[in-house]
């Protein structure tokens, strides 16, 4: 009786290409997968695409006519996204499992507000006022995440829980401020609007000079990003401070035996991991809403999870996959039912950290003689083990 | 066994390997490291398939899907790691995974059972004892009992010896004989020549994978050519040493005190001190505070008492940075967990410990163009072999990843270095390469501590040796002329008066 067997052999190196193809081939399936399920809500898929990309992209007679609304739109939606995608990228870098992007998001822009509105004056010169923002909600963001930071580098607290569970914290702290708390408006569940020097510049402020920016959304924070990513891989591949975030994130034991000292390091990864939250919840109020609302961020700090992640902890590649989930909120507002968004980036996110596994192995079909009776494997998965010549993943 | 193949991934571990065992026999399979020896007898032992050839047991044809189908053949295999539960009893493990009994669990029944084995074959364990208070000799005659109850036939023991103490290993060889005159079958791997000659009946072996020699009569062959076989080429069995010229105490350790992972006492009260330009070499047994005492000298692992001293500072406790910075190089035990950083590459592998400084740093930041020339020096001068500088360091073999781990540390120019099992796994030919580089270091100055659970690595490079037994010396002989029944004696616990002459 010969059956097949397919077998899992590790894979000796993982090309870039395989890696590309695995994102890409991944996301092409979170499609399919997407549309199976839309289909079965009784909507058309490709009509919902279709829908989806026109409104976040715009379409080639909108791009003729001079008009990126949806463009804009897009980067208004990715800018809190990329901040907070890298700040968890370093983190993850190491090895560091910080999920709690979201509520530092959430710190950060508290503290910008706080500036914004209670601490600076009104006439506060532009640059200035949002400089002090900026610091301000960094500060913020990455003390928070120094919490769990500090928990873990010195207790060995494990830094999933503590992050995850800070969110929720920080949620209630912005509730108690803005839900009829000191920092409500006339007991509407937000603060007052900031002056307008605290207010990041858009492109339509400057429509006076260039027409087409008029009515442009996309503001200063997605500069923030850009800057961020640029510093970003210039610490890890240039620096010496990232060289050892990537041997502790590889092999902390080998980092130790080189000297390098762990507990300071997880302090810094996680500060900074943090601030760049704090930067995208600072954009955030600074840059769209222009004042502090409760629940103000759809999830932004989840996505950039999972931005991250699409892009393979690389900072350059981010850019793109933060533009993809900021297109998929904006193109998937005009549908019904709502939260189709996120329903495919939880497709997406699944199907990439599966395909994940094809660039690590591969699949083997092989014809096997099975013996009648024979005890032992079944047929179907078997994990082949390695032999010394590689090292097994983890 | 007839025309096994076995591929790995970039690897063709068995190329139609012919393999044929008789009845009541000795059978050596030689080879080194990585020469397919235990894939061979991992596909014996139904643990891999093969994926071409066939396994006739008896004239009979066989596929094996499972151990289980293997030792339904009579077929057993005894890892190097063994496979107990500490917490249960020797018989409890003995029926482990067994269907029989189904309900009732008749212990006295099998412990006596398990005891009459015991006796027949001088394998002397008691059926009531737990695993944890075992030696590594006992629990490896647990392993042997485990597959002489399951009926085994065919025994394969791979290398069996690299545990014991030169006494164990006269007694494992003695039981060996025993099975063998009751017709049992053993198939012993090893890649010590020395081991081979003594017990084997034939022997077999096996290069990259290939037979180079099936079936010899193992009195009609000589090391030599047992070890051109295996290697390939001619291979030196002594290098020739200068003459020891000890220059000033570069390591002083005083009454050193430490603990395990457990949180017991591995080293009590360790004294004694490395010249330049000498090997001093630590000899033991395994798991007797030899990791622990690498560890606290460079600065991995907290002293509980004591005072260690490089170059007259007290580097006690420090951290391993300051460690690292007062000239201490370190050849660690655990190649891949802790000296290298596996998904990194080579070059960035090469500068773990040269980064902080130029030429490698520029201010914060990494020079990359001195990376690369570091990298591409050091595996020129090293002969690390490597497909590219930034190929990561986990395609190495164990044999370039030492290279590589050596070259780092001996172009730190450390006045001191610690090496632990500098050639655990690798083969003839890579271990003569350390060995030369390790001599060269003492030649040039360097003091080095040796570490090493194989006595003949260390009577062939230290010049003075000390027996570690439960965290303490046991004394000292040099290395000229020493004795190895005495320095397996002191690795069992015996203490000794000093044989060796103080050099000041």
């Amino acid at each position: 009786m010969a059956d097949r067997v397919i077998r899992i052999e590790p894979r000796l190196e993982t090309t870039r290409l395989a890696s590309v193809i695995a994102s890409v081939g991944g996301l092409m399936l979170a499609l399919l997968i997407g549309a199976a399920l839309l289909r079965a809500a009784g909507a058309d898929p490709l009509a919902a695409y279709g829908a989806i990309l026109r409104e976040a992209f715009g379409t080639p007679a909108d791009w003729a006519a001079g008009r990126f609304y949806g463009l804009s739109d897009t980067i208004v939606r990715a800018t809190p996204i990329l901040l907070t995608g890298l700040g968890v990228l370093l983190g993850f870098k190491m090895r560091l499992w910080n999920i709690g992007a979201e509520g530092q998001l959430f710190m950060g822009a508290w503290a910008a507000t706080g500036i914004a509105l209670f601490v600076l004056p009104k006439d506060t010169p532009k640059p200035l006022m949002l400089t002090t923002m900026a610091l301000a909600g960094m500060l913020a963001g990455g003390l928070w995440a120094l919490i769990p930071g500090a928990l873990k580098a010195w207790l060995g607290v494990n830094e999933i829980i503590t992050t995850l569970m800070l969110n929720y914290v920080a949620f209630q702290w912005i509730s108690f401020f803005v839900v009829a708390g000191p920092w409500s408006e006339r007991g509407f569940q937000l603060s007052p609007q900031f002056p307008e020097s605290a207010w990041l510049p858009r492109l339509t402020d400057y429509a006076h000079r260039v027409p087409a920016f008029a009515g442009l959304t996309a503001h200063l924070g997605f500069v923030f990003g850009l800057v961020a990513a640029a510093a970003l891989w210039l610490i890890l591949y240039r620096s010496r401070w990232g060289y050892e975030i990537r041997v502790i994130g590889d092999n902390p034991q080998a980092a130790r035996y080189a000297g390098m000292n762990l507990a300071r390091n997880i302090l810094l990864v996680m500060f900074i991991s943090g601030a760049l939250a704090g930067l995208a919840g600072m954009s955030e109020v600074a840059g769209v809403v222009h004042r502090l609302q409760d629940r103000f961020s759809p999830g932004y700090g989840f996505s950039g999870i999972i931005a991250a992640w699409l892009a393979k902890l690389n900072p350059w590649a981010i850019l793109l996959t933060s533009l993809l989930f900021g297109g998929l909120l904006v193109g998937a507002k005009q549908l019904q039912p709502t939260g189709i968004a996120f329903m495919l980036q939880g497709v997406i996110l699944f199907v990439v950290i599966g395909a994940e596994m094809l660039t690590r192995y591969r699949l083997v079909i092989a014809r096997h003689q099975a013996v009648p009776g024979g005890l032992g494997v079944p047929a179907g998965l078997e994990i082949t083990p390695t032999d010394p010549p590689t090292r097994g993943e983890g | 066994m007839q025309g096994i193949v076995k591929r790995f991934p970039g690897v063709l571990a068995n190329d139609h390997v012919d393999f044929t065992v008789r009845r009541g026999e000795i059978h050596a399979l030689l080879g080194e490291n990585g020469a397919g020896k235990t894939t061979l007898m991992n596909i014996l032992s139904g643990l891999y398939r093969p994926d071409e050839g066939e396994i006739r047991v008896r004239g009979e044809r066989c596929v094996f899907h499972s151990p289980r189908d293997a030792i339904a053949r009579g077929i057993g295999m005894v890892h190097q790691h063994f496979m107990l539960v500490p917490s249960q009893t020797v018989a409890e493990n003995i029926i482990l995974g067994l269907d029989r009994p189904r309900f009732l669990l008749n212990l006295p029944r099998i412990e006596a059972e398990v005891a009459r084995l015991a006796e027949q074959y001088r394998l002397l364990v008691h059926p009531r004892a737990k695993i944890w208070q075992l030696s590594v000799g006992e629990q490896q005659r647990v392993e042997v009992l485990k597959m002489l109850y399951r009926g085994a036939q065919i025994l394969i023991m791979d290398e069996p010896t690299a545990v014991l103490t030169p006494q164990e290993v006269r007694d494992l060889f003695h039981t060996l004989r025993e099975m063998a005159r009751g017709g049992h079958t053993i198939i012993f791997i090893s890649h010590k020549l020395d081991e081979v000659l003594a017990i084997a009946d034939r022997v077999t072996v096996l290069r990259r994978g290939r037979v180079t020699a099936a079936g010899l009569p193992a009195q009609s062959v000589t090391k030599p050519e047992l070890a051109r076989l295996m290697v390939g080429r001619e291979v030196l069995f002594r290098l020739s040493k200068a003459p020891i010229r000890p220059g000033p105490v570069v390591l002083a350790v005083e009454e050193l005190w430490a603990e395990s992972d457990k949180g017991l006492p591995a080293l009590r009260g360790v004294s004694f001190q490395v010249r330049s330009g000498e090997v001093v070499g630590i000899a033991g047994v395994a798991g007797n505070g030899q990791s622990e005492l690498a560890q606290v000298i460079t600065g991995l692992r907290r002293a509980t008492g004591g005072r260690i001293l490089v170059g007259g500072q007290d580097v006690t406790n420090r951290p391993a940075r300051v460690v690292i910075e007062n000239g201490v190089g370190h050849v660690p035990e655990d190649r891949s967990a802790v000296g290298s950083v596996p998904d990194l590459g080579v070059d960035e592998n090469l500068i773990l410990k040269a980064y902080r400084e130029p030429p490698i740093a520029n201010g914060p930041f990494l020079d990359t163009g001195a990376v690369e020339r570091h990298a591409s020096h050091l595996v020129r001068e090293f002969n690390i072999l490597t497909p590219r500088l930034n190929a990561p360091a986990r395609l190495l073999s164990g044999g370039n990843l030492q290279r590589l781990i050596l070259a780092r540390e001996v172009s730190a120019q450390p006045r001191l270095l610690v090496a632990v099992d500098p050639t655990r796994g690798l083969d003839v030919g890579a271990t003569e390469a350390v060995h030369r580089l390790l001599l060269a270091q003492r030649e040039s100055g360097k003091a080095i501590l040796l570490i090493s659970e194989d006595l003949d690595e260390i009577l062939a490079l230290a010049d003075r040796i000390l027996v570690i037994y439960e965290g303490q010396i046991m004394g000292e002989v040099a290395a000229e002329g020493a004795d190895v029944n005495t320095v397996g004696l002191m690795m069992a616990g015996t203490r000794m008066p000093s044989t060796a002459v103080e050099s000041g």
